[in-house]
């Protein structure tokens, strides 16, 4: 029986595996962001170039579909979050504008910037994009500072429902060093993933060796600020929604406790992180292991969609307010039963999409690219 | 909360038409050359010659170059609805929505995958995968452009919906009319149809000016024949869906029929304007001087076209205000009405609210009843005067009337580039190749004024008499919407000045350069 209650805990699942997955395909703005670092000579860094140019549109288009649904799905964050934490979305959305060209543009003569400058948009885009999603992410944990009041629409001078708090309209965000510490995990995440991709797909000695070395430099880094912020969130206080009154109220390990009373996800957790553990130490300990970005990238979709389902699962706020009960849960914010159910449906073909983009990526991915690929294809960046 | 700065709507309008409008740049092109290089590369396959392979890799790097811009600048109007229309995005964002999650799940990875093969692929799987791969991408394009339309459509005609009292949102209640709305899928034809036109205009100019620089000549030659016949059956197919656009208007957005031929008095028998030079002295439509210095119209036209009826009336700017008239539905209410109505409504659902607090079910229940009645009227409880119901006149006049006048162009070029390409004299007919070349911006600038005349011809709508644009806002400062547009304005530039230069560069490589 699909009830009301299923598909909004069903689109909140959807939201939270997208969210694991743009986490994942954000290794190509990792390997953006080392793009002058990793790479010594102009070939080795048009092989970087090229090797992330064959998939950044689908970190693009997951990250553009992550908002879609949200908008479909729980209409009232896309207002309030975008409305309000204005400037913290118009900064990631310039960093993946200026991305959008480069690749593309930066090898074409005429382009009037020079390659140089496509690229340190490549590496901005890299270096804040990725740094400011984990930011944005992390008051899914530690609030925002807004008010919702539907009243307001009957009001002809003044009709907005949602009102930031305060005059940095999101700004504020990386005033809480418990939201950097998860924007610095996810940035070094992203690195980290990003070499073991070069690892899997370069055939370049040098390059791999290097990489090898980089995965110590950003590896440590994410574990330690995974940790702090894994730890620091889960014996903090939670925003808690009562399940009979809907009234929000900080509660004590709330996170922590919602991992307890949701053993699936604990267990899936607990795995995703092994996973990517797994996929870090391998390629450490073996120089024949080639595979890590396979453990690591499948253990970030997992984890991270853990760490987003416990935000709204189990009467837990999503979006919490300090405001308390202006907070954004997962029933009072969402779409109607008729659209969540229409939009089920074309979640049907999520499957196919998936098959077709492993076929895709199977036809070309056959071999390692190498620099002679590169000179030898007439579209390369 | 605060009342909102008076000019924010007008930098949000400004922020989120600017962006529209550089991306509408960019899009009907990959519309358009999508389906040109996929023709091109279906001959390849078909007869195995490697010319049409050479024409299709040519014109998908111009594909490459203007799909990349395209993107950049569609992430954002995406995430504007979020951040400069807030409000907008709640109250109708149930339906809202649901078309640009559908965008994305079944468009845009279609196109993000296939676009990988049908670039770097060539060397990597077989001619028919290829094709598939190349087709693919052009089809996933098509169908974000059917999403995207469709809720722009909605806008414009809000269907399938009611509205929530408890929510306080409109819920959609019927996909399918909303998907199959005849403003939608007229749209979505005009729309995509523009974009085929103006890649024919590309195509063929950028093919002129081979032959008239005398290189590239075979594939200049087919080049230039493709563009025309492809140019020539979209227009000839856009001038039919044109005229469904404007029966629709007629319909649904009287004012904008009536912005778009200057017509402030309704009449019977109208006629539709050919040529016109409106007033300028005319400043209110309560004054009585004549809107046009000039005008030479075709009789009753306006009538048969908007009405299906020669002696159809076709209501002006005044009528509409005025009301009295008769429509399709009974007698129109003036402006007034809808506004006494409008705001009752808006006060019902107050009361509502109220009685629910106070768990007076009775009183909710009447108030209920009451907002019913009058929700079609929903969006004028906001608008303070009449003058407000009307758009600028004068751009949607002549954005419309010039649009027009460039399809009609437009075919007489295409048919002409035909007849000579045809005769084979078309390396001879240096004019008309000057001319193909120099028509290339007039494709983007009828894209353009199609656009002015559809959003700037619905104002103050946000959604069609339910929502106007100072109720759809966010509530944020104008100096912060003021600030991102110029950034907006700077990095979009930027990039256009790059993505012409670029593309002037490979075209002057040609196709024996690049592959």
């Amino acid at each position: 029986m699909i009830t009301y209650s299923f598909l909004k805990h069903y689109w909140w699942f959807l939201i939270s595996l997208l969210g694991g997955i743009l986490a994942f395909l954000l290794f190509v703005q990792g390997g953006q962001s080392m793009l002058f670092s990793l790479s010594k000579t102009e070939d080795e860094r048009r092989l970087l170039v090229n090797v992330l140019g064959r998939k950044w549109e689908f970190t693009f288009t997951t990250l553009v579909t992550f908002g879609g649904a949200f908008f479909a799905s729980f209409p009232l964050f896309y207002s309030t979050s975008f409305g309000g934490a204005y400037w913290v979305w118009m900064a990631i959305l310039f960093c993946f504008i200026i991305q959008a060209v480069s690749y593309e543009f930066q090898s074409k003569p005429g382009n009037v910037f020079g390659a140089t400058t496509y690229r340190a948009f490549l590496f901005i885009n890299g270096l804040l994009g990725t740094f400011l999603i984990g930011v944005a992410i992390a008051t899914f944990f530690t609030g925002s500072d807004f008010l919702i009041n539907k009243g307001n629409i009957t009001n002809q001078l003044a009709p907005v429902i949602s009102s930031w708090g305060n005059e940095w309209h999101g700004l504020e965000a990386l005033l809480n060093i418990r939201n950097l510490t998860l924007g610095l995990a996810v940035f070094f995440l992203a690195r980290s993933l990003a070499v073991l991709f070069f690892i899997n797909r370069l055939n370049h000695e040098v390059l791999e060796a290097r990489s090898r070395r980089y995965l110590w430099y950003n590896a440590i880094p994410f574990v330690v600020f995974f940790l702090i912020f894994v730890i620091w969130t889960l014996f903090s206080k939670g925003y808690a929604v009562n399940a009979t009154t809907g009234i929000v109220s900080l509660e004590r390990y709330k996170y922590f406790t919602n991992l307890i009373e949701m053993p699936v996800i604990l267990v899936l957790f607990l795995l995703g992180v092994l996973a990517v553990l797994a996929g870090v130490i391998g390629t450490w300990i073996s120089p024949k292991f080639k595979s890590g970005i396979w453990y690591a990238g499948i253990g970030t979709v997992v984890t991270v969609c853990c760490l987003l389902l416990i935000t709204g699962y189990n009467n837990t706020s999503f979006y919490p307010s300090i405001n308390l009960q202006s907070s954004l849960t997962i029933f009072n914010s969402s779409s109607s039963f008729f659209t969540l159910k229409a939009m089920s449906l074309v979640s049907l073909f999520i499957p196919v999409v998936l098959i077709y983009i492993f076929i895709a990526w199977r036809a070309m991915e056959k071999k390692r690219i190498d620099i002679e690929d590169v000179n030898g294809d007439e579209h390369a960046y | 909360m605060n009342l909102l700065d008076a000019t924010l709507v007008d930098w949000s309008r400004a922020q989120f038409a600017m962006t529209a409008m550089y991306h509408w740049l960019f899009v009907p092109l990959t519309l358009g050359l999508g389906v040109i290089m996929s023709v091109m590369e279906t001959l390849y396959v078909s007869t195995g010659k490697e010319e049409w392979k050479k024409a299709a890799q040519f014109w998908m790097t111009l594909f490459g170059i203007n799909f990349a811009i395209g993107v950049a600048t569609g992430i954002i109007l995406e995430f504007e609805f979020g951040t400069n229309w807030s409000n907008y995005s709640w109250f109708v964002g149930d339906i809202f929505g649901a078309p640009l999650a559908i965008e994305a799940i079944l468009a845009f990875f279609m196109e993000a995958t296939f676009i990988s093969i049908m670039f770097f692929g060539w060397k990597k799987v077989s001619k028919k995968f290829h094709l598939a791969a190349t087709w693919l991408t052009v089809l996933g394009a098509t169908i974000s452009a059917l999403w995207i339309l469709v809720a722009n459509a909605w806008m414009q005609y809000p269907v399938g919906m009611e509205f929530n009292l408890d929510t306080v949102r409109n819920e959609m209640i019927d996909f399918w009319s909303i998907l199959l709305s005849p403003v939608a899928l007229n749209k979505f034809f005009h729309t995509v149809l523009a974009g085929w036109v103006l890649s024919g205009l590309f195509v063929s100019g950028v093919s002129a000016w081979y032959l008239l620089k005398k290189r590239e000549i075979d594939f200049a030659l087919k080049s230039i024949k493709v563009g025309a016949i492809f140019g020539l059956i979209s227009t000839l197919l856009i001038a039919y869906t044109g005229d469904g656009s404007a029966y629709n208007v007629s319909k649904r957005q009287p004012m904008k029929l009536a912005a778009m031929e200057g017509l402030y008095q309704g009449k019977t028998n109208a006629g539709l304007v050919a040529i016109g030079i409106l007033n300028p002295a005319k400043k209110s439509y309560k004054d009585d001087k004549d809107p046009f210095i000039l005008k030479i119209e075709i009789p009753s036209m306006l009538s048969l076209l908007s009405q299906h009826d020669v002696n159809g009336f076709v209501p002006g700017i005044s009528n509409i205000l005025d009301g009295g008239y008769q429509t399709q539905h009974g007698v129109a209410l003036s402006f007034l009405e809808k506004q006494t109505r409008g705001k009752a409504a808006i006060q019902s659902l107050a009361s509502y609210q109220k009685a629910v607090i106070a768990k007076d079910t009775a009183g909710a229940k009447l108030y209920k009843v009451q907002l019913k009645e009058n929700y079609a009227q929903f969006g004028y409880g906001y608008i303070d005067k009449a003058e407000t119901m009307i758009p600028n006149v004068p751009t949607v006049y002549y954005s419309f009337h010039l649009m027009v006048l460039l399809g009609f162009y437009f075919i007489v070029l295409f048919a002409l580039v035909l007849y000579f390409v045809n005769a084979k004299q078309i390396q001879k007919a240096n004019w008309l190749l000057w001319i193909c070349v120099f028509s290339i911006p007039l494709g983007y600038v009828a894209g353009e004024l199609g656009w002015m005349v559809a959003e700037i011809g619905r104002q103050p709508w946000a959604i069609q008499d339910v929502l106007p644009l100072n109720a759809a806002i966010s509530n944020i400062s104008s100096d912060s919407v003021k600030i991102t547009f110029f950034l907006f304005l700077i990095l979009f530039s930027a990039l256009l000045l790059a993505e012409v230069k670029i593309m002037l560069k490979q075209i002057k490589k040609g196709p024996e350069a690049e592959y």
